[in-house]
C-alpha cells in the first residue's frame, strides 16, 4: 500500500495522524479512499467530479501528480496546500 | 445591546454595541479563512456560517459559541460525479418554521436544512431545472444569493440568481418559474433572444413583510418593485444618483421602505463623487431621500457588497448596519436620520447581520 502524507487542517481530520497506508492505482483513487476512510475528510481534498482542488498540491515521491498519476505500493504521497493566498 | 455577525476575508467577527458607539470585537473564528456569510438562528441561538476555504472548499460550520468549538454541516456538496463543483455559498436565510434553514451558493444551487443547520439537502427541482443550461455566471459567479420567504407561508419562496434572474415557488421548492417581466437589461441587445434574456443579473431582493406581494430589488442597473409577488417588476430607480448598487433593505414595519446604498456605475463600483450616502424611500420607489448625515462625504470612494447591509428592529426603533470592503462598518439607530462609525480597520467585509 503506498503512503499518503497529510499535514494541518486535513491531518487533523484525518484522526489527527500524518501517515496513511492507502490501497490505490493511481492518486485519485488513493486520495478517494482516503476520504471514505475517514468522513471529516470528504470533499477537503477532492472536490464533487473527484478533482484535487485546485489550491492543494500533491507529490508523489517529490514529484507534482493529478488524479491520474499512478502510484506503486512503495511510493510516498505528500498533499499539501499550496502556497497561494491574498 | 445589538451583536454584529460580519463575515469578512479573513474570517468571522463578533462586535457588540450600542448605537451611536463604536462596537467592540467579541469573538473571531476562521482566522485567515474567507467568511461569506453567518446568521443567528433566532430560535435556536445557534450560529450558523458559510466559509469558502481557498484551499479546502466552501463548507457551512455551526456553533452556539463563536469562539468555542464549530462542527461541519453535512450535506454541502453537489451530487458526485458529475461535471460541476460548490464553488461558495453565498447567503444563509431562515425559513418560515422554526427548524428551516436555506443556503443559496454558486453554482445557482439551493440548500435547505430541517434541523437548524446541521444537516443540509440540495433542493433537485432548481438543480434538475430545464432552463439551467441557458443560465449565466455574473461577475462573481453564477450565484444564488437571495432567498426570501413568504410570512406564514413555507410554501412560497422568492430566489434571486446573478445572472439568471427571480425564480419562484409556490409548492416548497417543488417545482420552480421565471418572474422576470419589465425588467431591462441595459447590457444585452434590444433583440436578445428569450434564453439571453433569461440570463438578468439580480443584485439583491427583499420582500416587504407587512405586504408580502412587495418585493424590492437592486438590479445590476436599476432598482425595482413588484407588487405581485415577483411576477413584474416596475423600475424605481428614478431619483437615485446611480442605478447601480448591490445591497437592498426593507423597514418591516413599512411595505413602502426601502434603502439602497449606490455606486457610480458597473464599470466603477465605489460611492459616487467621494460621498457614502444612503439613499431611502418611504412611499414605494416614488422618491428618494438621502441618508448620509455622519457618514463620509469627502474622498470616500467605498465599495459595499450585496450581503453586508442588514437591520435590526422596525419602525422607530430600526437600526441599519453596513460594512465595506475597506473595513470599515457604519451604523444608525434612528433609521438612517443619523449614522455612526461601529468599527474601523477590519478585514474587507463581506456581509452584516444584525441581532440580539
Amino acid at each position: 500500500m503506498a503512503l499518503v502524507r497529510l499535514r494541518g487542517p486535513l491531518k487533523q481530520r484525518a484522526g489527527d495522524r500524518s501517515d496513511h497506508a492507502v490501497e490505490g492505482g493511481t492518486v485519485g483513487e488513493l486520495l478517494g479512499q482516503l476520504e471514505r476512510a475517514h468522513l471529516a475528510l470528504d470533499g477537503w481534498i477532492l472536490d464533487e467530479r473527484g478533482l484535487i482542488r485546485r489550491h492543494i498540491n500533491v507529490f508523489v515521491n517529490g514529484e507534482g501528480g493529478r488524479e491520474d498519476t499512478p502510484v506503486s505500493p512503495d511510493d510516498r504521497v505528500d498533499v499539501l496546500p499550496a502556497i497561494s493566498g491574498g | 445591546m445589538t451583536e454584529l455577525l460580519l463575515g469578512t476575508k479573513k474570517g468571522l467577527f463578533v462586535l457588540e454595541g450600542e448605537p451611536g458607539a463604536e462596537f467592540e470585537v467579541k469573538a473571531r473564528a476562521f482566522a485567515g479563512e474567507p467568511v461569506e456569510y453567518a446568521l443567528r438562528h433566532p430560535g435556536t441561538g445557534r450560529l450558523v456560517a458559510s466559509v469558502t476555504s481557498a484551499f479546502y472548499g466552501p463548507k457551512i460550520f455551526y456553533a452556539d459559541d463563536a469562539a468555542g468549538e464549530w462542527e461541519q454541516a453535512d450535506g454541502i456538496a453537489l451530487p458526485e460525479g458529475g461535471d460541476e463543483a460548490l464553488e461558495r455559498i453565498w447567503v444563509i436565510a431562515q425559513g418560515e418554521d422554526e427548524e428551516t434553514l436555506y443556503a443559496g451558493g454558486d453554482p445557482g444551487v439551493l440548500f435547505e436544512s430541517r434541523d437548524s443547520g446541521a444537516t443540509w439537502e440540495l433542493n433537485r427541482a432548481l438543480w434538475d431545472h430545464p432552463a439551467r443550461p441557458h443560465w449565466q455566471p455574473g461577475g462573481g459567479g453564477l450565484c444564488l444569493h437571495s432567498i426570501v420567504p413568504w410570512p406564514g407561508d413555507p410554501d412560497r419562496l422568492a430566489l434571486g440568481i446573478s445572472a439568471a434572474g427571480v425564480w419562484l415557488t409556490e409548492d416548497g421548492g417543488r417545482t420552480w418559474r421565471q418572474g422576470n417581466e419589465g425588467l431591462v437589461a441595459g447590457y444585452l441587445p434590444e433583440e436578445a433572444s428569450e434564453e439571453v434574456v433569461a440570463g438578468l443579473c439580480v443584485h439583491h431582493l427583499e420582500r416587504a413583510p407587512q405586504r408580502p406581494e412587495r418585493v424590492f430589488m437592486q438590479f445590476h442597473g436599476g432598482v425595482y418593485r413588484s407588487d405581485d409577488a415577483g411576477e413584474t417588476w416596475t423600475d424605481i430607480g428614478a431619483g437615485l444618483p446611480s442605478d447601480f448598487g448591490f445591497p437592498l433593505i426593507v423597514d418591516p414595519a413599512d411595505p413602502d421602505s426601502a434603502y439602497v446604498i449606490p455606486l457610480t456605475a458597473d464599470t466603477d463600483r465605489v460611492t459616487p463623487d467621494g460621498r457614502v450616502v444612503v439613499h431611502e424611500t418611504r412611499d414605494a420607489g416614488a422618491s428618494w431621500t438621502e441618508r448620509g448625515d455622519g457618514l463620509p462625504q469627502q474622498d470616500a470612494y467605498l465599495t459595499v457588497l450585496r450581503q453586508a447591509l442588514d437591520r435590526r428592529g422596525e419602525g422607530s426603533a430600526l437600526e441599519l448596519y453596513f460594512g465595506t470592503t475597506t473595513g470599515e462598518v457604519f451604523g444608525s439607530g434612528d433609521a438612517g436620520a443619523s449614522w455612526f462609525t461601529a468599527a474601523n480597520h477590519l478585514p474587507p467585509v463581506y456581509s452584516a447581520r444584525a441581532s440580539r
